[in-house]
């Protein structure tokens, strides 16, 4: 069986994170890119499933710049099996739909029984591409899945539905994702460290994968980009004992209560 | 020129009632064109919901209508919101930013090739179009985006959109009962109802916000934030860290991986405001903070910032907002 899991190099939310004003890209140099917090979530389902069962292999696989290349060595350190880079000049500013094509395009490349993502990135907050990439593969989807218990030939797990809790099951081939109330990732040992330099990372083009970037299909183009003004503080007080009056006395003046 | 149909996905809960996001869906809808609700509900139940979605302003309604046990995740809404807009060739769709709206956005817009505009905070539009407004980054950057042709399908952020339509007397169709059109589709295999009767108001849609963090200690020393919330009529959140600690569940949980708020007044108690917090609350109006530490970033956007023990000064508050009410 072979489980392929989307990862993602993102900006690090921690440190400052910008938009080029001009293009409306992301800013590379502002910040320090690194595996999106939530697809270390996935690699790990993928991991510690792999390490439970017999003859599971895991498939890294991400679409982004060159720099991503050593986030995925990052990943393939936590005990994946492989890693696969899709770089292209043509995928500069890509939209939802052309990144889950190429991703779609990739998975049927480098085969797979599940493929697992994170359920919504915390640079673009879209949450939409597991499902395209599923809808792309012609597999059913079960996204954000709060618990996921994988087998030789289905995956079930649990996710918020309106009003309540929805069990789901989905016989493989299927495509999940996973949302941050599971497992936090692994610390990679010095093992895995070692491990990651030797293990294979395949690279692929547009034309490898026979996608055409400029294909007349209707995309997302941006318009415009702004700066908010930064938040600034106001008041601060130290409480000397009166300080639950002073700020009664605040929010009664300013009519908000 | 006639005014083009925005289509609308208006989810039910399992009372048959709307769910919270409905009014400002059809009301950004109504901003666009004429607002075209689909509602895919089980038999007996989409009258009463096609009525309140007239209130909210659909001019039109599109019921489908399924057996109770109908199984298959997404299948049955992704079918009718495919029926509708097969009738009414939408300008633009329009779908909660939620776990079930993101999937019906998703696979429809593979399914027609159309251009998606993911998590928008506001829709208009301009001279060739539909625009759909964005929050980059925690609030950091806007930005528009726009399909280079065809429909565009939206997802909106729950608690962005501020305008609401006008009620109409909405033209109520049937929908054929709709087939599962999926490839392939995944069952779900069992309900468990939310049982939290909650009186607070919604947190994504509340004017006043108080949140607990960490600072607050314990599950107990969270009902300190519970009993604020409660004393000013306000909705209650909370940090990832009191989530992970098990204060309050998971969808009380305010910033970038959970609800994004944009209250009058926001309150944070014993949270340390680290970027990912402030992401999902930096709009607010008025921000008050109330931490140990005066070195907490939290300080550094907080209108009214107290270094003090929260559990010293939430009770005096408390005290002096009552007094104040009598
Ligand atoms: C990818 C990613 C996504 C994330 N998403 C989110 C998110 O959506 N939401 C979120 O909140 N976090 C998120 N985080 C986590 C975030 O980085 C912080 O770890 C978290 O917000 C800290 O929560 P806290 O402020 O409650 O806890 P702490 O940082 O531990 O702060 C507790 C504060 O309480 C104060 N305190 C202690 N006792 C008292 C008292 N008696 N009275 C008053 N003050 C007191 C302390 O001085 C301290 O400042 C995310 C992190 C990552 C990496
Ligand atoms: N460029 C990419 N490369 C690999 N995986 C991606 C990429 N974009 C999105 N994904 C996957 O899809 C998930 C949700 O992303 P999004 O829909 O962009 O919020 C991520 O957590 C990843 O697992």
């Amino acid at each position: 069986m072979r489980i392929v899991v989307l990862v993602k190099e993102v900006p690090d939310s921690y440190g400052e994170r910008r938009l080029n004003l001009i293009t409306g890209f992301a800013d590379r140099e502002a910040s320090e890119r690194v595996l999106d917090e939530i697809t270390g979530r996935a690699v790990e389902a993928a991991v510690s499933y792999a390490e439970s069962a017999e003859g599971v292999e895991v498939a890294l696989l991400s679409m982004g710049p060159e720099s991503a290349e050593s986030t995925l060595r990052k990943a393939l350190a936590m005990g994946a099996d492989s890693a696969h880079h899709v770089v292209d000049p043509g995928l500069a500013g890509a939209d939802l739909s052309l990144s889950a094509e190429v991703l779609a395009k990739a998975v049927e490349e480098i085969g797979y029984d599940l493929v697992i993502a994170g359920d919504v990135s915390s640079d673009g907050t879209g949450g939409l591409v597991p499902t395209m990439v599923a809808e792309y593969l012609g597999v059913a989807h079960a996204t954000s899945l709060d618990s996921v218990q994988i087998t030789e030939s289905s995956v079930t797990g649990e996710r918020a539905g309106y009003g309540g809790t929805v069990a789901v099951q989905a016989q493989l081939p299927a495509m999940i994702s996973v949302t941050e109330r599971l497992p936090d990732p692994r610390f990679p040992g010095f093992k895995g460290i070692m491990g990651a330099k030797k293990k294979p990372l395949e690279k692929y083009s547009l034309a490898d994968l026979g996608v055409d970037a400029g294909a007349d299909v209707p995309r997302s183009i941006m318009l415009s980009v702004a700066e908010t003004p930064p938040r600034t503080a106001g008041e601060k007080i130290t409480d000397q004992g009166d300080a639950g009056a002073k700020l009664g006395e605040y929010l009664i003046e300013k009519k908000v209560v | 020129m006639a005014e083009q149909n925005i289509l609308v996905f208006l989810p039910v809960l399992p009372s048959g009632e709307l769910v919270g996001s409905s009014a400002e869906l059809l009301g950004a809808a109504s901003l666009l064109g004429a607002p075209v609700g689909v509602i895919c509900a089980p038999v007996g139940q989409g009258q009463a919901a096609a009525q309140a979605a007239g209130e909210f302003g659909a001019v039109k309604v599109f019921i489908a209508e399924h057996d109770d046990d109908a199984t298959e995740l997404s299948a049955p809404a992704l079918g009718a919101v495919a029926a509708a807009w097969e009738q009414v060739s939408p300008e633009a769709v329009l779908v909660p930013h939620d776990i079930e709206g993101r999937d019906i956005a998703a696979r429809l817009a593979v399914r027609t090739r159309s251009a998606v505009a993911a998590d928008a905070v506001g829709v208009h539009r301009d001279t060739e179009g539909v625009v759909a407004e964005h929050s980059v980054y925690g609030s950091a950057f806007t930005t528009e985006s726009a399909p280079t042709h065809g429909t565009l399908i939206i997802t909106l952020r729950e608690g962005a959109v501020d305008a609401r339509a006008e009620a109409a007397a909405a033209q109520v169709e049937q929908l054929d009962p709709v087939e599962s059109v999926s490839a392939a589709a995944a069952s779900v295999t069992g309900f468990t109802e939310n049982v939290e009767a909650s009186t607070r108001p919604d947190l994504r849609g509340a004017k006043i916000v108080v949140s607990g963090g960490r600072g607050l200690g314990s599950k107990e020393g969270f009902e300190l934030a519970e009993q604020l919330a409660d004393a000013l009529g306000a909705g209650l959140g909370a940090s990832r860290a009191a989530v992970d600690a098990g204060y309050a569940p998971y969808s009380l949980q305010v910033g970038q991986t959970g609800v994004t708020v944009a209250p009058e007044l926001y309150i944070a108690l014993g949270i340390s405001g680290a970027v990912q917090h402030q992401a999902g609350m930096q709009t607010a109006k008025t921000i008050v903070a109330i931490n140990k530490d005066p070195e907490a970033p939290i300080f550094d956007i907080a209108d009214f910032g107290i270094v003090g023990d929260a559990f010293e000064v939430v009770p005096q508050l408390i005290e002096t907002l009552k007094a104040k009410a009598q």
